[in-house]
């Protein structure tokens, strides 16, 4: 039994490494997530009309997710009028405190589009391991960019990258 | 059960191998994504906080880790994920050591319908009947194992159905060995079925859940109910700015270790009522918890095996003073509620200068549920939680005497200017110690917690941030102060340094410093930090589920990634 799984394993891990060389594309996969009003929500239908997309995962126990969030806030308006770029925050706080995230953020201002994910099953199927997580979508929902953690001035260097996805330039290699 | 989801994977593979032609174009159409992490620790004697070397054993080395890989060609996806704990880092269960291959699944997903076999996690409304889970940090999964049907027939109206047993560790499933789960779960959303109320101002959807585990009867003694259903209703219902979402939910009787073998029925109530505005944000909730722990293994005490979450009704702390005294639900029976308030105070008021200023207030209570005493069966006299009774009856909107916990906060921040900003933090706090830490006898701490952190930035790269913070207290440890500087260069490095002093401690000689530093470098996705220094003793809480840790001296080291 047990060498059937660690064979299997290894088969599964070959093949996929060679599909991953292989692999033409990176799209968010579907996942039935939540809006803030309760509403089910496909994570599918994160689109903005050919433009920039940012998707990025915080909570409301995660001090430098919460920063990094005030930081695209304080910018959101100039982004947008500059690259026409949506930003998605989708918080991973469970249970506890999903009925905190719309008092939190309306205290707080922030004009993004924010989604709730109580059972992680969003943060999963993107393998995120720790937040903040943040992917740069391009205008055909390829993920071109993703970043782990937050510190100071991190949201310049991703407005620069924005800037370029919306001008249609390929970052792969930045 | 695993051979089988196995056989399947590789089947599903070699039908893409055997046809030829197809297969460069299946593999275009492929996605591979996957994750992983390393955290390992080197443990060295401190005589200070007492770490011998006979306490370590050999055991200097210690490190968690896992590798998850994902596939998916189109409706198809499936995954794998191996742990290993050899041995586990200090503070996680003993049982976890080992490794192998604790997560495998395949799913087929078409619009209306999904079918996963294999271990997935699942959660019904707020969790009250069913949530599988996993934790990392904590070393918590509960995942089940064996198969799920989602069917949508049209937008807003859902239906799921479980099936399988929990994981435990590394504990194989064997007859009897715990229980069999499954579960259903219905969701209308009025809005998204109705097309007259598609444009309603009135939001409303309603759900519902039905969990049933079965476990054989093996007591010599009683006569335990081998079957125990537990069921739930939920309301979501907004107008506005306004928003209310409940659920109420009502278990059987399920006597356990947990209860100490009560033959009473469980019941859970939740509800939360927010409104909000741009800049202004409001929240008050409910709730009460009378006997509802739910276990796919009736003789478990502690974490594990859990089918259901009871969430806490506490705010989540972070700051290191802050989150000493965390709380931890009482399944057997609590009572609570909970505000807040978040204001922006708008840019350019006086108050608010240049960017604006926010303010947050949070008050949480949760209490002991009253306990009124039941006859004893065969007797003519009366006990309260007795084995083989029907434990208590309890007034249900009645708080009992004993307080558990109590937190009074308020957060103040403002951004300066273009390169400084500041925090500022005030907590009160009633800790019930005996009951949340289980150390019988202690009395409840009562402690003042006051923290400052700010922020300057030197260049749009570089920042330094530092947090002073004090915890004052005539119980436990008394008093700590804490310190911490960190300079970060954006977008990689990261230096800190920490010092929590114990400088209040009854027993001078457990006056302790608790230092340590640590850098990092982070990359894209890739993240590597090492730190030095010394843990103190305490709680780590994620969600509603903690885990105790020892102090501890030495290195660790934490490497992640995900592509």
């Amino acid at each position: 039994m047990k060498k059937t799984i660690i064979l299997m394993a290894v088969l599964f891990l070959g093949f996929t490494m060679y599909a991953q060389e292989s692999s033409e594309r990176k799209k968010l996969p579907s996942v039935n997530i939540k809006t803030l009003d309760g509403k089910t929500f496909n994570t599918q239908d994160i689109y903005n009309d050919g433009k920039p997309v940012v998707v990025s995962f915080w909570a409301l126990w995660c001090k430098p997710c919460k920063k990094e969030m005030d930081a695209y806030s304080e910018n959101y308006e100039d982004w947008q009028e500059e690259t026409g770029v949506k930003i998605y925050a989708v918080s991973i706080d469970d249970a506890r405190s999903t009925a905190k995230v719309l008092p939190f953020v309306s205290g707080k201002g922030w004009e993004m589009e924010v989604l709730l994910d109580p059972n992680g099953d969003f943060k999963r199927a993107m393998n995120v391991n720790m937040i903040p997580h943040t992917f740069l979508l391009d205008g055909n929902g390829n993920i071109v960019y993703q970043h782990t953690s937050y510190y100071e001035g991190l949201e310049d260097e991703l407005y620069e990258l924005i800037e370029k996805v919306a001008a249609g330039e390929d970052i792969s290699n930045h | 059960m695993m051979k089988r989801v196995l056989l399947l994977v590789t089947a599903v593979l070699f039908m893409g191998l055997a046809a030829r032609s197809q297969f460069s174009e299946m593999i275009k159409k492929s996605e591979v994504h996957g994750s992983f992490e390393f955290d390992g620790a080197y443990y060295m004697p401190d005589d200070v906080i007492g770490i011998t070397d006979s306490m370590i054993n050999g055991r200097n080395f210690a490190f968690n880790g896992f590798g998850n890989i994902t596939y998916t060609l189109g409706k198809f996806s499936a995954g794998i994920r191996y742990e290993a704990y050899l041995p586990p880092l200090a503070g996680f269960d003993p049982r976890a050591e080992g490794q192998g291959f604790p997560y495998i699944w395949a799913s087929y997903t078409s619009e209306k319908f999904s079918f996963t076999i294999g271990n997935f996690y699942e959660q019904f409304g707020n969790g009250l009947t069913l949530r599988t889970y996993e934790e990392w940090s904590l070393g918590y999964d509960n995942s089940l194992n064996g198969a799920r049907v989602t069917y949508e027939p049209v937008r807003g109206l859902r239906f799921k159905g479980v099936y399988g047993m929990q994981r435990f560790y590394w504990t194989p499933y064997t007859k009897n060995s715990r229980g069999i789960v499954k579960g259903v779960d219905a969701e209308l959303d009025f809005n998204q079925v109705f097309k007259k109320m598609s444009e309603s101002k009135v939001q409303l959807s309603i759900g519902g859940s039905f969990v049933s585990k079965y476990q054989a009867d093996q007591d010599p003694l009683y006569k335990l109910p081998r079957n125990v259903g537990n069921m739930a209703g939920r309301l979501n219902f907004g107008v506005g700015r306004f928003n209310l979402s409940t659920e109420y939910a009502y278990k059987i009787n399920d006597p356990s270790a947990i209860n100490d073998l009560i033959y009473k029925e469980g019941q859970g109530f939740l509800i939360s009522a927010t409104y909000a505005t741009k800049g202004f944000g409001l929240y008050a909730m409910f709730k009460r918890y009378d006997n509802m722990s739910y276990k796919s293994n009736r003789a478990i005490t502690a974490n594990g095996l859990d089918i259901n979450f009871l969430p806490p009704n506490t705010e989540t702390h972070t700051f290191m003073l802050t989150s000493m005294y965390p709380y931890n639900t009482q399944p057997n029976g609590e009572i609570g509620f909970q505000f807040q308030l978040n204001y922006k105070v708008p840019k350019k008021s006086k108050l608010g200068g240049k960017y604006g200023m926010g303010i947050a207030v949070n008050y949480s209570q949760v209490n002991d549920i009253v306990r009124d005493p039941v006859n004893v069966p065969g007797t003519d006299t009366t006990a309260t939680g007795l084995p083989g009774t029907d434990g208590w009856t309890s007034p249900f909107f009645k708080f009992g005497k004993t307080v558990f916990w109590q937190d009074f906060n308020v957060e103040i921040d403002k951004k300066f200017s273009k390169k400084f900003k500041a925090l500022l933090q005030y907590m009160y706090q009633t800790y019930d110690i005996a009951t949340l830490e289980g150390h019988t006898g202690m009395p409840t701490v009562h402690s003042h917690i006051a923290v400052m952190e700010m922020t300057y930035k030197f260049t749009s790269k570089n920042a330094l941030r530092w947090e002073v913070q004090g915890l004052w207290t005539q119980e436990d440890k008394g008093d700590w102060a804490a310190i911490l500087l960190e300079f970060t260069a954006s977008p990689h490095w990261f230096v800190s340094v920490s010092d929590q002093y114990n400088y209040g401690n009854p027993d001078e000689d457990l006056s302790i410093h608790y230092f340590t530093g640590s850098f990092g470098y982070t990359y894209r996705t890739t993240r590597i930090a090492l730190t030095y220094g010394r843990q103190r003793e305490g709680i780590v809480c994620v969600g509603g589920v903690c885990r105790a840790v020892p102090a501890s001296s030495g290195f660790t080291l934490t490497v992640s990634s995900s592509f």
